[in-house]
């Protein structure tokens, strides 16, 4: 058990270094003068110039310029965005929440329709049900997510009227009024997990229900709602655990286009932004950002599986 | 008595195979093993549940309007039936020297099927034309997946030892990385706007998952008795490899492959949605949708008839995949 997650842990570190160190050189290994990329072909205040070669010590070598990055980043210090002034953390703290906000209601929709798709799936097993509803997850992983989303938005904004087709009220402005805004995208982003998740649910009971406890259940009497939810549907939701958390991952990448689409100002939407506007420094720090929260949730998954299972747990 | 009765069966089995005494050496035969013959294209299609041979259908398709598109550029230089993807058909055009009758948004008709978009371009030729992109993306990616993530998987399955330690350590970390926007840093910050180079990238990391999948058979084949058999006799271990092993785990990896194709086409359509892919005006299905989807209240179907096209795509390459994947599983398990 200790072994195992001090053996998650040794890799998570491994892949943390990994992962800043190829964000650092996708920017360091920049062909021609990094200042030249940053200030584009404008004009420029005078002194900018030998204040970025500071700021970034592009005098030192590769490997001490990584080092320092490393340890201001870890401090939570990515850099000011060389456009709007505006440091880097600060921006990513504030569009956090929203993105936050889209993954946690999408991931909650998801489940909401997979378990009892999938559920119904592993009862009906077989039976055209069943067939309605693998053809249905077919299909569901087959729609692009903006392809989805503008599906969303032409059948709710543009024909009956009743959501807005895109902006965001915050949550601080009311719950409704945010539901409003929040709900397409969360459902847009929802589709693809929806389809992995009742997959997953419908394979995992179908083994489920070939235990003996089951069996003895029903002898017992037990109606077969009752033994569905109650006793069959917690064993069967272990790798559903899982697959959750890689998708918060997943997500965390999914939300660029979705966000674009409905002009939320989220995470990826400002990652969009800043490539429009080829901020570097903004698009390496949401970068770095969004992939070290991606390797730190699957490692909280593969720990939270080890406790979990005992059968990881005593290997 | 059945322990005898099995003994003297074995002892008579032996004495038949040993009897050398009646049959001359020269005569001895190399056992051929069987082979089942190969099944010609049209039979695997036969033997296609109709959706998946539809799906095969609506892919052959594609790559022949594709390929008729790029035939109408490249070698008639736009003299096949078909209109320029590009030239605006209310403005002035250089070829005739007149100006255009077309209107934007028209709706579909016989000279334009799929009607005109919002610049007042012909959307079938674009979505040809489109359909090429994808072409071009899921063929080079996929290339590059199968051929070095299907050697390094085969090879490291096969050997072992401390080269797989280190190479699925590596793959690891880099499957740790959230793809897309890996893909988006690295398309902005070095500004690339070539399909090859955008292709070549995306097949670049879809290197990892291929590798996991040749390793994860190549480890299975690697036990098989007719490995143990052929290093048994002394066979170097490349021609093994070769010989062995990738024509085993390539079944398999190819109908992953299908898969994987269809996931990197909708990558390629997310990244021109977002206009991060090949220069415009170049159409592509994404960028196609993305132009549309700003005059969704007027005319829904310029957006509908690109985003069709991309999920039926997306749909046939899962369900030919799918069917592959399954017939490849039975041919393994009857090794």
């Amino acid at each position: 058990m200790v072994k195992t997650i001090a053996f998650i842990l040794l890799r998570l570190i491994a892949t943390l270094l990994a992962v800043t160190f190829l964000t650092f050189a996708m920017v360091a290994l920049l062909p021609g003068d990094p200042v030249d990329t940053i200030l584009g072909t404008g004009p420029r205040p005078p002194g900018i110039e030998e204040q970025i070669r500071a700021d970034l010590h592009l005098d030192d070598p590769f490997l001490v310029r990584y080092v320092n990055w490393l340890g201001d980043a870890v401090t939570g210090d990515l850099g000011s965005s060389y456009i709007t002034d505006q440091p880097v953390a600060d921006t990513i703290s504030q569009r956090l929440p929203v993105t936050a906000q889209l993954a946690f209601m999408s991931i909650f929709i998801s489940v909401l329709v997979a378990i009892p798709v999938g559920v119904m799936g592993a009862y009906k097993q077989s039976k055209w049900q069943d067939s309605v509803s693998s053809a249905g997850v077919q299909v569901a992983l087959s729609i692009p997510n903006f392809i989805f989303g503008i599906f969303l938005i032409w059948l709710f904004a543009v024909k009956l009227g009743w959501l807005p087709a895109s902006n965001w009220n915050r949550l601080s402005d009311g719950v409704v009024p945010n539901l409003k805004t929040s709900i397409l995208p969360a459902f847009a982003l929802a589709l693809g997990q929806m389809a992995v998740f009742s997959r997953l649910i419908r394979s995992d009971m179908i083994s489920t229900l070939q235990e003996n406890y089951i069996l003895s259940a029903r002898a017992k009497g037990l109606s077969d709602r009752y033994i569905l939810f109650r006793h069959a549907l917690r064993p069967s939701s272990l790798s559903l655990m899982t697959i959750i958390g890689i998708s918060f991952g997943a997500l965390l990448g999914g939300t660029v286009v979705i966000e674009t689409l409905f002009a939320i100002p989220g995470l990826g939407f400002s990652l969009i932004n800043a490539i429009n506007g080829r901020d570097i420094l903004l698009i390496q720090g949401i970068t770095v950002f969004i992939a070290v929260m991606f390797v730190i949730i699957n490692t909280v998954v593969d720990l939270l599986y080890a406790v979990l299972d005992p059968r990881i747990r005593r290997s | 008595m059945a322990t005898t009765e099995f003994d003297d069966a074995q002892n008579a089995e032996i004495v038949s195979l040993t009897g050398g005494d009646t049959t001359p050496q020269d005569e001895f035969v190399v056992p051929q093993g069987v082979k089942p013959p190969r099944k010609s294209v049209w039979a695997v299609f036969k033997e296609m549940p109709i959706l998946v041979k539809l799906s095969t259908i609506w892919l052959v398709v594609l790559l022949l309007s594709a390929l008729y598109a790029q035939l109408d550029v490249r070698v008639f230089h736009g003299s096949l039936p078909l209109a320029d993807p590009n030239l605006q058909l209310n403005g002035f055009n250089p070829k005739t020297g007149e100006f255009g009758t077309g209107a934007v948004l028209e709706s579909p008709s016989w000279q334009h099927p799929l009607g005109t978009d919002a610049l007042a371009r012909d959307t079938f030729s674009r979505a040809l034309h489109g359909t090429y992109v994808s072409v071009i993306v899921a063929v080079v990616s996929v290339t590059c997946g199968v051929v070095v993530g299907g050697l390094l998987g085969s090879l490291v399955g096969f050997v072992r030892g401390k080269t797989e330690t280190g190479l699925m350590a590596m793959i690891d970390v880099l499957l740790a990385f959230p793809a897309l926007v890996l893909l988006l840093a690295l398309i902005s910050i070095f500004e690339v706007r070539d399909l090859f180079v955008i292709s070549f990238v995306i097949g670049l990391l879809s290197i990892p998952a291929y590798t996991r999948v040749s390793r994860a058979n190549s480890l299975a084949i690697s036990n098989r008795e007719f490995v143990t058999a052929a290093e048994a006799i002394g066979t170097k271990k490349w021609t093994i490899l070769r010989r062995e092993i990738i024509p085993n785990v390539l079944p398999t990896l190819l109908a992953y492959a299908m898969v994987a194709a269809a996931a990197v086409i909708v990558v390629e359509g997310t990244l021109s949605f977002l206009g991060l892919s090949v220069q415009l005006p170049t159409a592509t299905w994404g960028n196609m949708i993305n132009q549309a989807r700003r005059d969704i209240k007027v005319d829904f179907g310029q957006v509908l008839y690109p985003a069709l096209l991309l999920t039926f795509t997306v749909l046939a390459l899962n369900q030919v995949g799918d069917f592959f994947q399954r017939r490849s599983s039975h041919r393994a398990s009857s090794l």
